[in-house]
């Protein structure tokens, strides 16, 4: 087990490259989780390339050009202060991505830390690490969620950690779920009887082992951190004034909605395709990593 | 005498599946207990549950297969509603899962009379313990309320035969009836079901892995090997199988007093796979 | 008996946990509410007190204590419901909270019928036709209301419906016209409509809860459906319903009377849990459709900053939450015999 063999690293690469070669080929063949790709595959892009992609800067204010109906000139229209809506939905598109990423990194180790080091070492420390995970799942996230940001005082990076310190018992309880399954399998003991280390053991035996439904768990996750994201800045307690945030502004667009359609109309269709887009491809993940999906198809 | 069941070169392929889980199987039952005996993954389960027209999405062809007076190829669902339960039964393996977990025995019971004879709840109720009576449960009104985990499993096995010989149907297929059994309570369940098939002139079909179980209890033998039928043998004519398969069944089974030099291992051949010749 | 002397052990077990978890949410809501940067004295005396009155106030809330001192106080002060005044209305919090919390429930009840009702069968529609179109159809649908932001659907239902349509009330739980009309009894608006015979106040709140109660059930039943359609597709290779179609049951049959009684356990728990989410659905479509309920309370109160409130409104979601465990607890052991 813990031979290092010198040629290990060199093929385990390409294995794993195969697997989400396949895994990738798998999703693309499917209509649903296809379209989640594309969808994927342009928010990064538009991220990336915001500044040549944007028609406009998305701060710059002109109030002669305010609150004016989708044209050549203003894809998407202009709000109430002039800005073009397009350039903000394509900036906007960092910060939803920012988002998703400091979530991500954030609350897949720690629940994958506290899930293993509970299903572990079971008995007493599984228990009181178990009944801390309930009392964060006790609450709605969005409810907590916002208990912290009005603890920590409202701002995008507060968001970010009020989401994290919301959105990870349900990844340890499946991390310590998985590690259920694997603890009393007999490598474990021989890891044991050859005198590793438990963090050794959950280090090198257990995590890598609960690492592919985590990851499901954390993709599926990324549509509810969108809206919960967005429901925060909607809220004015997320990302402030001007930053072109997605829910921030269907929240100033809202005193115009009547009159004014396209200040609420797109950056909620932003959102609604970028969650969907994570559930699609959740979804599809799921189906992908199913042996028993994988034959009948 | 009519046959009861009459199958001709059936063959069922699963949706999907490269290969049919069942080539050209025929045989013919009358008022007689026949054995279907081959090992995991022969195909003899899936040919009692193609009799029942269970396998929605299995393709089933076949040159005839004839129930009494019904079509089993042409029958429609409204059709074969009313045959099954009613005319052709099957009895499963494990009443730890054949068994609602969630509705008293009784209530089964009742269910699978009341669903097929136009009668009061109290009269279902009485047929039901009548039955429960005759595979010899010895305080059947508290059975009739018990929930199927409260029950051993000898004991859900008589229930599941008290429901499915409740409407005296004509044909019961009975899918390796006690392998999920005690070996204690086996032999026991085994008469109980005998008895009754005897006494009411069923046809029975008895599924199984066991070589000696369906050698003591069955009349006919048919010897299944992947998907194929390799041999058709009376139960007493079993010592003289002709089939090397057979016979290698036959030579692993351990005897009491019997040499006791290590047992044969099957050995397998291509061939057998091939259409059975002319037995 | 020793299953006697189990359940027992075990009732005390769950009394316990419960006791543990509320502890631990007191905890919780006692840190959050004393990390925060800013001042939570400054927020009630205002930002031109005096010293003197500053250092009062300091001293009244106990922030001159130790902290666990400070906590023993807040146990004391939790547990003989004393969760202090609201700075925005002057009134005691917990009276505050017992008159937005109907409008919520009212709400959220309407919602989950809709969800429930809705999501169930088309859970099991799905799960009987797996992989066929109705299982895709149904699929895209609930992936969807998984998918949208409730607080920007509800403006777009608003102005299709409302400014658009006009099939529909607009915000709040009543005309204008009609504010104030109805004695508040229960302070639930329908019943409490019905209860003065006033009929028209009735169906103008029928008339504005529908479309808040559609998004929030629509979004229920995604959830719904998809968890029914899992817990149907594991029944539904189970033995027992061999059982049941050789009996000669119909495929309805089999499925309704069988196969549906084994999933109404998980069913409940999954309603019960849907109940809860509506809770957090209700924030922001609250806030959308100015509901005065206990999500518009929340909001407000966290934008001006008043802690004691936004604590007080955390600590009855989580016990709302605890309660609604208990419940599918209580409901689990009547609906499968196995536990009983």
């Amino acid at each position: 087990m813990t031979n290092a063999h010198p040629t290990a690293p060199a093929h385990r690469t390409p294995q794993f490259l195969t697997a989400t070669r396949n895994i990738l080929v798998f999703l693309a063949r499917q209509p649903t989780s296809l379209f989640g790709l594309i969808v994927l595959a342009v928010l990064i892009l538009v991220a990336i390339f915001a500044p040549l992609i944007a028609t406009q800067d998305p701060i710059t204010q002109d109030l002669n050009n305010a609150l004016q109906s989708p044209n050549a000139a203003h894809f998407f229209g202009t709000d109430e202060l002039g800005r073009d809506i397009f350039s903000r939905l394509v900036y906007g598109a960092r910060i939803t991505l920012t988002v998703i990423f400091l979530v991500t990194i954030v609350v897949g180790p720690i629940g994958l830390l506290f899930g293993t080091v509970a299903g572990y070492f079971g008995g007493r420390v599984d228990t009181v690490m178990m009944r801390i995970t309930d009392i964060f799942l006790s609450f709605p996230s969005l409810i907590l969620s916002m208990a912290f940001v009005a603890a920590l005082g409202p701002s995008l990076n507060n968001a970010i950690i009020a989401i994290a310190l919301t959105s990870w018992p349900p990844i340890a309880r499946l991390a310590r779920a998985e590690t259920l399954t694997f603890r009393k399998a007999d490598y474990i003991a021989a890891a044991r009887l050859q005198g590793a280390s438990p963090a050794r053991i959950i280090w090198r035996s257990i995590v890598p082992m609960c690492l592919p439904s985590v990851l499901i768990r954390l993709t599926l996750n990324m549509a509810t951190v969108i809206l919960t994201a967005a429901g925060l800045g909607f809220l004015g307690l997320g990302a402030q004034p001007p930053m072109p945030e997605w829910g921030a502004m269907i929240a100033t667009g809202r005193r115009y909605m009547i009159d004014s359609w396209w200040l609420v109309t797109f950056p909620g269709l932003a959102i609604l395709s970028v969650s969907l887009a994570f559930n699609l491809l959740g979804d599809g993940l799921r189906d992908a990593l199913d042996p028993k999906q994988m034959n009948r198809r | 005498m009519d046959p009861i069941l009459d199958v001709q070169n059936l063959s069922i392929r699963y949706g999907g599946a490269p290969k049919p889980a069942v080539r050209d199987v025929s045989f013919t039952l009358g008022h007689e207990r026949l054995g279907i005996v081959g090992e995991s993954g022969s195909g003899k389960s899936t040919v009692g549950r193609a009799i029942m027209r269970l396998l929605d999405t299995a393709t089933i062809t076949a040159d005839r297969m004839q129930f009494e007076d019904v079509d089993l190829l042409a029958a429609t669902e409204a059709q074969m509603l009313k045959i099954r339960g009613k005319r052709m039964s099957m009895i499963l393996q494990d009443p730890k899962f054949s068994l609602n977990p969630i509705q008293r025995c009784g209530h089964q019971i009742s269910e699978a009379y009341r669903t097929h004879m136009k009668c009061s709840k109290a009269e279902a109720k009485a047929r039901a313990i009548e039955m429960l009576e005759q595979v010899h449960i010895r305080d059947p009104e508290r059975v009739y309320d018990l929930y199927p985990h409260e029950v051993s499993g000898g004991m859900g096995q008589r229930v599941m035969i008290a429901m499915m010989l409740l409407t005296s149907p004509d044909l019961v297929i009975a899918d390796e009836p006690t392998s999920a059994l005690d070996v204690t309570v086996r032999l026991q369940v085994l008469q109980i079901l005998d008895g009754l098939v005897r006494d009411k002139g069923i046809g029975l079909i008895m599924i199984s892995h066991d070589l000696n179980l369906v050698r003591a209890f069955c009349d006919r033998v048919l010897i299944m090997y992947a998907g194929r039928l390799v041999e058709t043998l009376d139960a007493k004519d079993l010592d003289n199988a002709r089939h090397p398969y057979t016979r290698g069944l036959l030579a692993a089974q351990p005897r009491i007093g019997g040499s006791r030099a290590p047992l044969p291992v099957l050995e397998r051949e291509a061939s057998w796979v091939n259409p059975q010749e002319a037995v | 008996m020793p299953a006697g002397k189990l359940r027992l052990n075990s009732l005390a077990g769950s009394a316990l946990s419960i006791l543990v978890t509320l502890f631990g949410l007191l905890v919780l809501t006692f840190v959050i509410g004393r990390m925060m940067p800013a001042d939570p004295v400054r927020a009630i005396v205002g930002e031109d007190a005096t010293r003197e009155v500053y250092e009062n106030v300091y001293r009244q809330l106990g922030f001159d204590k130790p902290l666990w001192q400070q906590f023993m106080l807040y146990m004391r002060d939790v547990l003989t419901l004393n969760f202090g005044t609201s700075i925005r209305t002057g009134q005691p919090i917990l009276q505050d909270i017992a008159r937005v919390l109907p409008a919520t429930i009212e709400l959220a009840t309407f919602a989950i019928i809709i969800g429930a009702g809705v999501g169930v069968p088309l859970g099991v529609i799905a799960a009987v036709n797996k992989d066929r179109w109705p299982d895709q159809v149904i699929r895209i649908i609930s992936l969807l209301g998984n998918s949208m932001p409730i607080f920007w659907t509800g403006m777009i239902a608003l102005l299709i419906f409302y400014a658009g349509l006009g099939w529909v009330g607009g915000s709040g739980r009543m005309s204008q016209f009609y504010i104030g009309m109805v004695p508040e009894r229960t302070n639930f608006l329908l019943i409490d409509s019905v209860l003065a015979g006033q009929w028209d106040v009735f169906w103008s709140a029928i008339n504005h809860i529908i479309l808040p109660a559609l998004l929030l059930g629509y979004s229920s039943a995604a959830f719904i459906t998809r968890m029914t359609r899992s817990f149907m597709l594991d029944q539904i290779n189970q033995e027992y319903i061999t059982t049941a179609r050789v009996k000669g049951l119909s495929r309805r049959q089999t499925i309704w009377r069988h196969a549906f009684g084994n999933i109404r356990v998980q069913l409940v728990t999954i309603v019960a849990l849907a109940y809860g989410a509506l809770l957090e659905g209700a924030v922001l479509i609250e806030t959308v459709f100015a509901w005065p309920g206990f999500g518009q309370y929340l909001t407000s109160n966290l934008l001006i900053g008043d802690m004691n409130a936004v604590m007080t409104c955390v600590l009855i979601v989580g016990v709302i939450f605890i309660g609604l465990n208990i419940l599918s607890d209580i409901l689990y052991r009547v609906f499968d015999p196995r536990t009983r």
